[in-house]
């Protein structure tokens, strides 16, 4: 009877924990900012979710030798399973839950028999396994490439960067055409729902990511594999769910088949969403099970209850084998040097990759960095965007500037701050170090790169036509740019004084305000590039600064 | 034609039923609906078809003055005093806000929120200038009073850490930000600045009162009331720096303002306009203001920064326009003395 109440509450909290991580991701934003002319600081990023997600906190441990700020909270999840099993993944984790509901739609490829068959357990379910073991050697040798595939990173990189920028432009498509409307009522009612859905869900402006597309194809194909096979992506690829899985081998909280009862019709597998083999004749696969209580239900006997320090046959850990572990171990251990020995991270590093403010140094960040873009997400300026080559094949997806499309703001911080590895440390404004207020002598800013003119673009330079708006949004102070007075001659003949703008790299700090800003469209004039960055020693101009 | 008739066709082989005389002119009417519906649309789309110009832009100088009185002075300055203080002065020998501001009235005030700076920092207008003239405003008996502004910076940060967002709210303004999507091509008929995207609470307003701030800039010494207009601009406005003295001319001749209040309190006297180093801002504790927007800017240039109106190309070019003069001592600057 209480069995089959379970699933209730199942869903109750699949859908609380889905709502809280959504309303997490969306004000993990410049929104409804509390407070007067201080600065600006976030209530409640969505980093708070990756302070549950034991394999960031696992493999962060691994690979930096140490857990950064909230991270030993994911014990919060770690210890529980312990106990209980997997029921973070059938209880919890909203990437779960979306491909749980995803997995209960109507679909052609999963009728009676076959959706019976779909859940029996499989040996591919054993993947997730070896990409769990890849993962974590890749960790001991320094990259945290594992957040490619961590269910909270995907889904942040995903709802964050394409999916809810997606739904901004469809909802402001609709609005748009009901403003423009020449019905005065259907005016005010479309500028009043703007206003509405301004205060919690739209942008304040449009954001656009490179690589959105792909993000949101990628995401849509996980969520769309549900339709054939029951969460696919948890039974197969999630190395947080493996993780989780070879935990609950303690678990105490197990699968009690009645033998007598079951007349083996296989109907505790309708539902069954790990594929774990609740079916009589076989042993429960502990591992497998995320606690989704579907089949207590489903079974018209009566023959399948949960129940603590039973004793039954069970299987209890991965069934992995020798073979299977060799080759993740072997993965792991190949990749990383193998990438490492590739050019990129030591030489010929991209001129181009410049990394959000407070970022490691390279080896220390790639150590970090889990790609969930949460940085990409939070900055106000869209600035921040997923790699594709330029940290190479090894820092696919995690964060550069582009200035082009937005500079780094001088007084904010918030990539920093919501950050949940530390690949980005968090500092305060005053650590930046961009706007001083007093005692600039001293100053030592956090600097992103140098910028360099071309000047067979700029227009003093190269076409005797004043501009100077490179100084002017120039936020250090005093600035980096600095001008000269020269006599031009232009195509007219006439001798014309204007001034010529040069860029001082003692106090250059690689913002990028003066690329966003030059008249330029396309190739702007002055270009940011990473030399100077002082995250790294070894990528500086000058002997020394003054 | 016939196969249509299969369309009944039963699982149960039947003999397929005759098809009625009736049954065979619906479908025909059908059949031509669909067939006239898509010609019509065919043709009336082809009729649509043109070739894409940019449609021509409504023109609209925007002339928010008030009547000139010979009985109150053109520029007013106000010296020694805190925000609050300087703005009541100001008004009151200009013959108080009543003046400019009707009963039932629109206005829009348009302090300078470009940077991502605190009031310290003197890159943005004195939040309490604002609000300030924010509840003058409402004692003049305005219907809705605006604040508003288009950032350089992420407007957001701009608005909220320059403290006009929470000192306008405070006085009851509304506060607008420059949402991307509220802007309108217009027609600016200058001599450079011909068709560009203006912020719509800019046109429309009944009475604009502008509250720049004097800031050193590198380009032409300094930057004072009519820059501000730069801000009602959206666009690519960093081409306006390379005609920068005809761009501001033509912008002071498209938006005339009722009142220009030029915050003088702090001054950034270097590395402007962002500043940021608490070392440029000088303390000066004075508002010039006025009628005369071209008196004001060469009046605050030659205190300041002790630049001549010939320095300053602009001012001749609105003078020239008749916008106002920029020999300011003609026109009996009332200056009073707030005591400390």
């Amino acid at each position: 009877m209480t069995g089959s109440r379970l699933p209730k509450w199942r869903r109750t909290s699949q859908i609380i924990f889905l709502l809280l991580f959504l309303v997490l991701l969306i004000f993990t934003s410049l929104r409804g900012v509390p407070g007067a002319t201080s600065d600006i600081h976030l209530v409640a990023p969505v980093r708070l979710f990756f302070e549950w997600d034991p394999l960031v906190a696992v493999g962060n441990a691994l690979a930096s030798h140490a857990l950064y700020r909230g991270l030993v909270w994911s014990l919060i999840i770690l210890l529980p399973t312990l106990f209980l099993g997997r029921f973070f993944c059938g209880w919890i984790c909203p990437m779960g839950t979306l491909q749980h509901f995803v997995g209960n739609m109507p679909s052609e490829s999963k009728h009676g028999r076959q959706r019976i068959e779909s859940n029996r357990y499989k040996r591919w379910q054993t993947i997730k396994y070896v990409v769990l073991i890849a993962g974590l050697v890749a960790a001991a040798f320094g990259s945290m490439a594992i957040g490619w595939l961590d269910p909270f990173s995907l889904l942040v990189r995903s709802i964050g960067l394409a999916i809810l920028p997606a739904f901004n432009f469809a909802a402001r498509a609709v609005l748009a055409s009901l403003e423009q409307s020449r019905v005065g009522a259907i005016r005010g009612a479309g500028e009043g729902i703007h206003n509405f859905l301004g205060l919690f869900l739209l942008d304040f402006r449009q954001a656009h990511f490179a690589q959105g597309l792909v993000l949101g194809i990628l995401f849509i194909a996980i969520l769309f594999a549900s339709l054939h096979v029951t969460r696919l992506w948890c039974r197969s690829i999630c190395p947080l769910g493996a993780l989780l899985g070879a935990v609950s081998r303690w678990s105490v909280l197990g699968l009690h088949k009645d033998r007598e009862k079951c007349n083996n019709c296989n109907r505790c597998l309708i539902n069954c969403q790990g594929g774990d083999d609740p079916i009589g004749g076989a042993a429960w696969r502990k591992a497998e099970c995320l606690m989704c209580m579907n089949c207590v239900g489903s079974c018209p006997e009566h023959a399948l209850t949960f129940r603590f320090f039973r004793k039954e046959k069970e299987v209890a850990s991965p069934d992995l084998g020798r073979r299977r572990t060799i080759t993740g171990l072997a993965a792991g251990a190949v990749v990383v040097p193998l990438m490492r020995a590739n050019t990129g991270l030591g030489k010929s590093r991209n001129e181009r990759l410049l990394r959000p403010p407070g970022a490691l140094d390279e080896t220390e960040f790639l150590a970090r960095c889990i790609r969930c873009g949460e940085c990409m997400k939070v900055c106000p300026n869209n600035a921040l965007h997923p790699t594709i080559e330029e940290a190479g094949l090894e820092g696919l997806w995690s964060p550069t500037l582009v200035p082009r499309i937005g500079y780094c703001e001088p007084s904010c911080v918030l990539c920093s701050e919501v950050c949940p590895t530390g690949a980005i440390w968090q500092i305060t404004p005053k650590e930046k170090g961009w706007v001083v207020g007093v005692d600039a002598a001293h100053n030592q800013p956090v600097r992103l790169g140098t910028a360099f003119y071309d000047r067979g673009r700029c227009l003093p330079w190269a076409m005797a036509t004043e501009c100077i708006v490179c100084e002017e949004w120039c936020p250090v102070s005093p600035k980096a740019i600095y001008v000269e007075e020269a006599q031009v001659v232009d195509s007219g003949g006439n001798t014309k004084t204007l001034k010529q703008p040069r860029v001082d790299p003692n106090r250059c700090v690689g913002c990028g305000a003066c690329e966003y800003a030059c008249p330029l469209q396309d190739r702007p004039a002055i270009t940011v590039t990473s030399i100077g960055e002082s995250r790294s020693p070894s990528s500086q101009i000058l002997l020394s600064r003054s | 034609m016939a196969s249509g008739v299969g369309q009944q066709g039963d699982a149960k082989a039947q003999p397929a039923p005759e098809m009625t005389r009736r049954e065979a002119m619906l479908q025909l009417l059908r059949l031509g609906g669909v067939a006239a519906g898509a010609v019509g649309a065919g043709i009336w789309l082809s009729e649509r078809s043109q070739r894409p110009i940019a449609g021509m832009a409504k023109e609209a100088r925007r002339d928010h003055r008030v009547a000139i009185d010979a009985q109150w002075p053109k520029i007013t300055v106000v010296q020694n005093g805190e925000p609050q203080a300087l703005v009541r002065q100001a008004l009151e020998n200009l013959g108080g806000m009543a003046r400019f501001i009707s009963k039932q009235d629109v206005v829009v005030l348009k302090p300078n929120i470009a940077w991502d700076r605190t009031p310290e920092q003197a890159a943005n207008t004195n939040p309490d200038l604002v609000a300030e003239v924010v509840r003058q405003c409402w004692q003049a008996g305005a219907k809705r009073v605006i604040v508003t502004d288009v950032s350089c910076n992420e407007p957001q940060r701009c608005f909220h850490r320059s403290g006009i967002e929470a000192a306008a709210r405070a006085a009851g303004a509304e506060v607008i930000l420059p949402d991307p999507e509220r802007f309108r091509e217009i027609d600016m008929g200058g001599v450079v600045l011909k068709s560009w995207p203006v912020f719509t609470p800019f046109l429309e307003a009944d009475k604009i009162i502008n509250l720049p701030i004097a800031k050193h800039h590198i380009l032409t010494g300094a930057t004072l009331g009519m820059k501000n207009w730069y801000g009602i601009l959206g666009g690519q406005r960093n081409q306006l720096h390379q005609q920068i003295h005809q761009s501001l001319a033509d912008l002071a001749s498209f938006m005339l303002p009722t009142l220009t209040l030029l915050d003088c309190y702090r001054v950034l006297i270097r590395n402007g306009p962002t500043g940021g180093n608490l070392e440029d801002v000088d303390l000066k504790k004075t508002l010039v203001a006025g009628t005369d927007p071209v008196a004001i800017d060469a009046y605050v240039a030659k205190a300041y920064w002790n630049l001549d109106p010939e320095q300053l190309p602009y001012l001749a070019m609105s003078e020239a326009r008749g916008l106002g003069t920029s020999d300011y001592a003609s026109l009996k600057v009332k200056v009073s003395q707030l005591g400390s």
